[in-house]
């Protein structure tokens, strides 16, 4: 198989032809609530056909976190699982990395970023994949 | 309409993951038990409750009902998440209190399997530790820095629960474990998920709780009133909307809302609750159900733990039994476990661990995804 472009790790990870990686959230112009990925009807109102796409943005702050030290057979670690609020609304789950795994390291509401990198992890057919992740930033 | 109480409980001791006989056989003995604890027979039920989750689609109760008596009744089998056991109750409950039945028999059993749960995905590649991590002891973890970083709760307040429940356990003999657990041995045993350390998860067990609940004209044909406990209150609610529900399960908002009509169906406050069995699947959710369950103010919970007040023998004793953390958790089981350990109290015969002059008891089971569920049980004799 050539250099085939890498399928997005989750369905709100979009990857236009020829632009910058983005994540997708559903905003309900009812309520205001934001949610990951498509869909027709809001879970906090009940409103319908009020839901319209629009870019999350990539700067966020760190809401709470746990350092995990025994995972599944084949997944490094220990590893930050970090719950991120984002700058403009939205709530994401992530690996925090280039940050040392140390509770002692961890600010709450310390300032981040969602990067995108590849998965480094393949399917069985061979495909490769473009996730994101959460690096400290500078505020 | 009348009341309805529980004649007869019983429960398995709890037992190491694997080891217990097939789920049937397994529900059948707590199943007897129950029935023996009010001297009834199979025959006196009109209908059966049965929560399990691991084999949700096998017909579990009718099995249990080839292994004790095929009599007919009408089996529901339930599915809850670890909220099964108290919502097979529940349902019995339901039944009769509309008048439906008058006596009727739940039953919750598991069989488990070791280690985590949680972290399962489809399609793709899988996604844990790759989007964080989906395992019950990081997502209770990460509750439990929520309850951090609001109040500063500390590592060392939650490491407190589960010496506190592993002494608990020490007095009771259906517990899986009956060791003492120092709180240094609990901080540096093998750390699962920060804070979490592996003392600080619930341990997966075989094992069966089962009830027999009865309307109160029932009870008094049938002169059972001096060992019934009255139900005086039965709620369960689902997760209401919050911000961050997509990537972190709240088991606040729906506890918070179980015990605000839980305490208006019983008529008391949080005050008047004698003791507790919640749902402390990993030591960090036990802190946040202080709080949520009324029995201290916001920001409360670290000091509770730190004072001993929800000890053994302190103001409002939580998990005596030795909670999910050392008695066990058999998901399916556990709500009626739970009720079990009340029921125990209530009527005085708890041993060692009982919680003197004891009137009213509060059970709370939590299954994520979410569903909460809350009893509050009343000694009448």
């Amino acid at each position: 198989m050539s250099a085939a472009k890498p399928l997005p790790a989750v369905d709100y990870l979009k990857l236009p032809e020829g632009g910058e990686p983005y994540l997708e959230g559903y905003k309900c112009k009812a309520c205001g609530a934001v949610f990951l990925g498509e869909r027709t009807v809001c879970s906090k109102c009940g409103a319908r056909d009020a839901l319209a796409p629009q870019k999350l943005g990539t700067k966020g702050k760190l809401y709470a976190y746990s350092i995990v030290h025994r995972s599944f057979p084949g997944v490094e670690v220990p590893y930050i699982s970090a719950i991120v609020d984002l700058e403009g609304g939205g709530t994401l789950k992530g690996n925090l990395i280039n940050i040392e795994a140390d509770p002692a390291k961890l600010k709450f509401d310390m300032p981040v970023e969602v990067v995108f990198k590849d998965a480094g992890r393949k399917d069985r057919e061979g495909n490769s994949y473009m996730a994101y992740f959460f690096e400290p930033r500078r505020a | 309409m009348g009341d309805v109480y529980v004649v007869g409980i019983d429960m398995t001791k709890f037992q190491k993951a694997g080891t217990g006989p097939a789920v049937d056989v397994l529900g059948a003995k707590a199943a007897l038990g129950a029935l023996d604890d009010c001297g009834l027979k199979i025959q006196d039920m009109q209908a059966l409750y049965c929560g399990n989750l691991y084999q949700a689609s096998g017909m579990v109760g009718q099995r249990i009902l080839q292994q004790i008596g095929q009599t007919g009744i009408p089996v529901v089998n339930v599915a809850n998440a670890c909220a099964t056991g108290a919502t097979a109750f529940r349902e019995g409950w339901a039944a009769v209190k509309a008048g439906l039945y008058d006596t009727v028999l739940a039953v919750g059993v598991e069989k488990m399997s070791a280690g985590l749960l949680g972290g399962g995905g489809s399609g793709g590649i899988s996604k844990e530790g790759l989007f964080g991590s989906s395992t019950m002891p990081a997502v209770f973890a990460e509750a439990g820095m929520e309850h951090s970083r609001k109040y500063g709760t500390t590592f060392e307040q939650f490491a407190k629960v589960s010496v506190k429940n592993h002494h608990h356990s020490t007095l009771n003999p259906k517990a899986m474990y009956q060791i003492e657990t120092p709180l240094d041995m609990v901080m540096g045993a093998e750390m699962i998920a920060y804070p979490n350390t592996k003392l600080m998860c619930s341990v997966n067990v075989d094992g069966s709780a089962a009830a027999v609940l009865m309307s109160e004209k029932k009870v008094k044909e049938l002169g059972l009133g001096k060992r019934a406990v009255k139900v005086r209150a039965s709620v369960m609610t689902s997760d209401p909307w919050q911000e961050r529900d997509l990537v972190m399960p709240d088991v606040n908002t729906c506890t918070r809302l179980a015990a605000k009509q839980a305490y208006e169906m019983a008529g008391i406050g949080a005050d008047d609750i004698d003791l507790i069995e919640l749902h402390d699947c990993f030591a960090t959710a036990e802190i946040l159900h202080y709080e949520n369950l009324g029995i201290c103010k916001d920001g409360e919970a670290g000091k509770m733990i730190d004072t001993g007040a929800v000890a053994l023998g302190g103001k409002v004793p939580v998990n005596v039994s030795g909670g999910l953390l050392s008695k066990g958790h058999p998901l399916g089981a556990t709500g009626i476990a739970n009720i079990f350990e009340v029921v125990t109290h209530l009527r005085g015969e708890a041993g060692k661990r009982q919680v003197e002059g004891a009137r009213f008891g509060l059970t709370h089971v939590i299954g994520l995804g979410s569903a909460c569920g809350i009893h509050i049980l009343e000694k009448v004799a």
